[in-house]
């Protein structure tokens, strides 16, 4: 088992960042999502953990122990790749157990693991077949397998589930976060599909532009957004962002509308703008509640079924649509006017300068 | 713009059978969407209405018109492709007026520009009118091959996935913009696509094809809510439907290795042994729920989570509003939708009705 440190990492191609200088804390048994964008520097923090990738500043430590400049196969961690990378010509089980044959296994030690690893990842049924006989799923699954059977300190995976189809995806998602239960084994998994980070992470390294943007639990992403990155980048659709101009405990929208903000908010928002100053309003599709008596005057832009939800989309002025999900018997023909109202508990602020969200806490 | 009418459509390449006795109609101003897997005919029946194909039995009518032997050019469709075909040297203005310049219409300049202009206006392009396509982002391009169809009154759009390749939120951002111009316009529109999400969220009707043969067509609600086979009812929905072999005992829908024991609604023949579909969002948590289970896994998307329920030998999903505080191995109750039960044959037929 094992906890990775990283230290005021960085990796630098020549003047240019793919990753700046960043802190991180991995603990044992614990399952950490690097989730982003193409280009933000996820793959190659992962790949500075495992070794395949030299740092050009700081300091990675496996359990204490400095691992900067060891080689990957001095640091007892195993990856897991988008693509299998399996043996075409070796069964399923003679793949997984190709580790343990490098290290000079004994048979019967080989052997039992091979089985218990496939118990764990229910494919007994296929050990005998060929790579190119099997289907995505299985093939990954033999992919996790090889790396599981080694019992590594610590597992990296680089977007598993990118090359599966939807469905195999989905499966996939609940069978790797069942393993890691199961395992305890400390997990690094890179990313950018924002829902598979939230189903399966116990945190969320969120990263843009080689920059980590917040590390957080995947309620507090979704509900507390560090900026506005992370606000529009979490959730399908992201968080509503409005913008406004606050004066006394109200927000003017851009239409002349405006909206009472939560009593909680006024000291606050207050110290934010000095009494008088652009905002930004977020809050999630769910918070937004459709009502006749409600402050806020919208159209119907569209509304769609989304299976067991309806979600609609209203048009505040002509350059703000924001989503509100509602129950999938209301009905809404385009360009019905219609009010809401904003749970107050679901209401967050953010400064348009900055980016950054406005604590609702005033800081003395 | 018109009628779109599919008789019998039969389409093969050498030995295999692309389209199967295909039959639909496309209402004047509908939005109709063709769901399907890669592979199940979608594009070929695309092809087929543009001319671009020869079907080998069947007709295709426009307003009641066979137009079999007419040539792609003399059909008056517009196509958007998956991939952007622009001319990258001309700017978005020459793009857009392109199919109006055309030596079939030669429309007059002002008119061009009158159209030009609302397009773009339409599609909130109008600051990139002078810029050359090549310099575009990939959804700033794909609104311009939207442009460039919705530019002309054909009597039919046809969308071959012309959402697909752009990256979520994109998507997602077009897809409702699409959707709110062709009810505005009313325009007659065949989309095709993967996406069941897509396909529900856009469609007034849908069509769901597999192996070359329509296997439903209805609304989305019908679609959802009362899908003919399994194979529609696996299709659409996230996550998938729960689908479990049930039996019947004494009155009651009993799946074996589970706690589940339904009372058999009142009025539905069963088959002895049967499929029994169950949405996600209709297994409620419930303390005072009727059937027992165990947490097996939990997976929080924000808005709601997942929740894996282990009974017996099965596992069922459910979904439950906002972040739960349930921990694997928990002890739960629940209960299930009664009336919003599918049930299907042991050849994924619906049966039950």
């Amino acid at each position: 088992m094992a906890t990775i440190e990283l230290i005021k990492v960085e990796k630098k191609f020549g003047d240019l960042h793919a990753v700046k200088p960043m802190d991180l804390t991995i603990h044992d048994g614990e399952f950490v999502v690097l989730l982003g964008p193409s280009g933000c520097g996820k793959t190659t923090t992962l790949r500075m953990i495992s070794g395949l990738e030299a740092v050009t500043g700081g300091q990675i430590l496996l359990n204490q122990r400095d691992v900067t400049w060891e080689k990957p196969s001095e640091r007892d961690i195993a990856f897991v790749f988008q693509f299998f990378a399996l043996y075409s010509h070796m069964t399923a089980r003679q793949n997984i157990a190709f580790p343990l044959q490098a290290e000079g296994e004994k048979r019967e030690v080989i052997r039992q693991r091979v089985e218990e690893v496939s118990r764990l990842l229910r494919m007994e049924h296929v050990l005998d077949v060929r790579p190119g006989q099997l289907s995505g799923g299985d093939q990954q699954r033999v992919a996790l397998a090889r790396a599981l059977v080694r019992r590594p300190a610590a597992f990296l995976m680089d977007e598993p589930l990118g090359a599966l189809d939807a469905d195999f995806r989905e499966t996939m998602r609940a069978e790797i976060k069942r393993l890691h239960i199961d395992q305890h084994a400390t997990t690094v998994y890179v990313t950018h599909d924002q829902i598979e980070a939230m189903a399966m992470g116990d945190r969320i390294v969120v990263m843009s532009d080689a920059v980590v943007q917040q590390v957080s639990t995947p309620a507090q992403v979704y509900h507390d957004p560090a900026n506005l990155f992370v606000a529009r980048f979490i959730g399908s659709p992201g968080m509503n962002l409005v913008q406004g101009r606050y004066a006394q405990g109200a927000l003017h929208l851009a239409d002349g509308a405006a909206y009472t903000v939560p009593d909680e908010w006024v000291p606050s928002l207050n110290a934010a703008t000095g009494g008088d100053g652009d905002l930004i309003l977020g809050f999630r599709p769910e918070a937004a509640v459709v009502g006749p008596e409600s402050q806020i005057p919208a159209r119907v832009y569209a509304a769609d079924l989304h299976g067991g939800y309806t979600m609609l989309h209203l048009e505040l002025d002509p350059d703000t649509i924001i989503h509100a999900r509602t129950t999938r018997e209301a009905q809404y023909p385009i360009n019905t006017p219609v009010r809401f109202d904003l749970n107050p508990s679901m209401v967050r602020f953010f400064d348009p300068a900055t980016e950054a969200a406005i604590s609702p806490e005033v800081r003395a | 713009m018109s009628n779109v009418t599919l008789r019998h459509i039969t389409k093969r390449f050498k030995d295999v059978t692309a389209l199967d006795d295909v039959s639909f109609d496309i209402k004047d101003g509908e939005f109709f969407v063709l769901l399907g897997h890669t592979g199940a005919g979608k594009t070929t029946t695309l092809r087929v209405i543009a001319g671009l194909e020869r079907q080998d039995a069947g007709d295709v009518l426009f307003d009641d018109e066979a137009v079999n032997t007419f040539a792609p050019a003399d059909r008056d469709i517009a196509f958007v492709f998956q991939q952007y075909s622009l001319y990258p040297n001309m700017t978005v203005f020459d793009n857009l007026a392109f199919p109006l310049r055309s030596p079939l219409r030669k429309a007059p300049a002002a008119e061009i520009q009158t159209r030009v202009t609302e397009v773009a206006e339409k599609l909130r392009i109008t600051h990139l009118l002078d810029r050359k396509t090549a310099k575009l982002s990939g959804g700033e391009m794909q609104r311009v091959s939207i442009g460039r169809a919705i530019v002309r009154q054909p009597r039919i759009y046809l969308m071959d996935e012309p959402l697909s390749n752009l990256d979520a939120k994109l998507r997602e951002a077009l897809r409702i913009e699409l959707q709110h111009l062709q009810k505005v316009e009313g325009s007659t529109t065949l989309f095709v696509t993967h996406d069941q999400i897509e396909a529900l969220t856009m469609a007034d009707r849908i069509a769901v094809l597999n192996a070359g043969r329509i296997v439903q067509i209805g609304t989305p609600y019908d679609i959802y809510d009362r899908p003919a086979t399994t194979f529609v009812a696996q299709l659409v929905g996230i996550p998938r439907i729960n689908l479990l072999e049930a039996t019947r005992e004494n009155g009651t829908l009993y799946v074996p290795d589970s706690t589940v024991r339904l009372a058999i609604p009142p009025g539905k023949a069963l088959p002895e042994t049967f499929l029994l579909g169950i949405r996600p969002e209709d297994v409620r948590l419930a303390s005072d729920g009727p059937l027992q289970g165990e947490v097996a896994l939990t997976e929080p998307l924000g808005v709601e989570t997942v929740i894996h329920i282990r009974s017996g030998k099965h596992t069922l999903l459910s979904i439950v509003p906002g972040i739960t505080d349930l921990k694997i191995g928990d002890p739960i109750a629940f209960d299930i939708t009664q009336d919003r039960l599918h049930t299907f044959d042991l050849n994924g037929d619906r049966v039950g009705e």
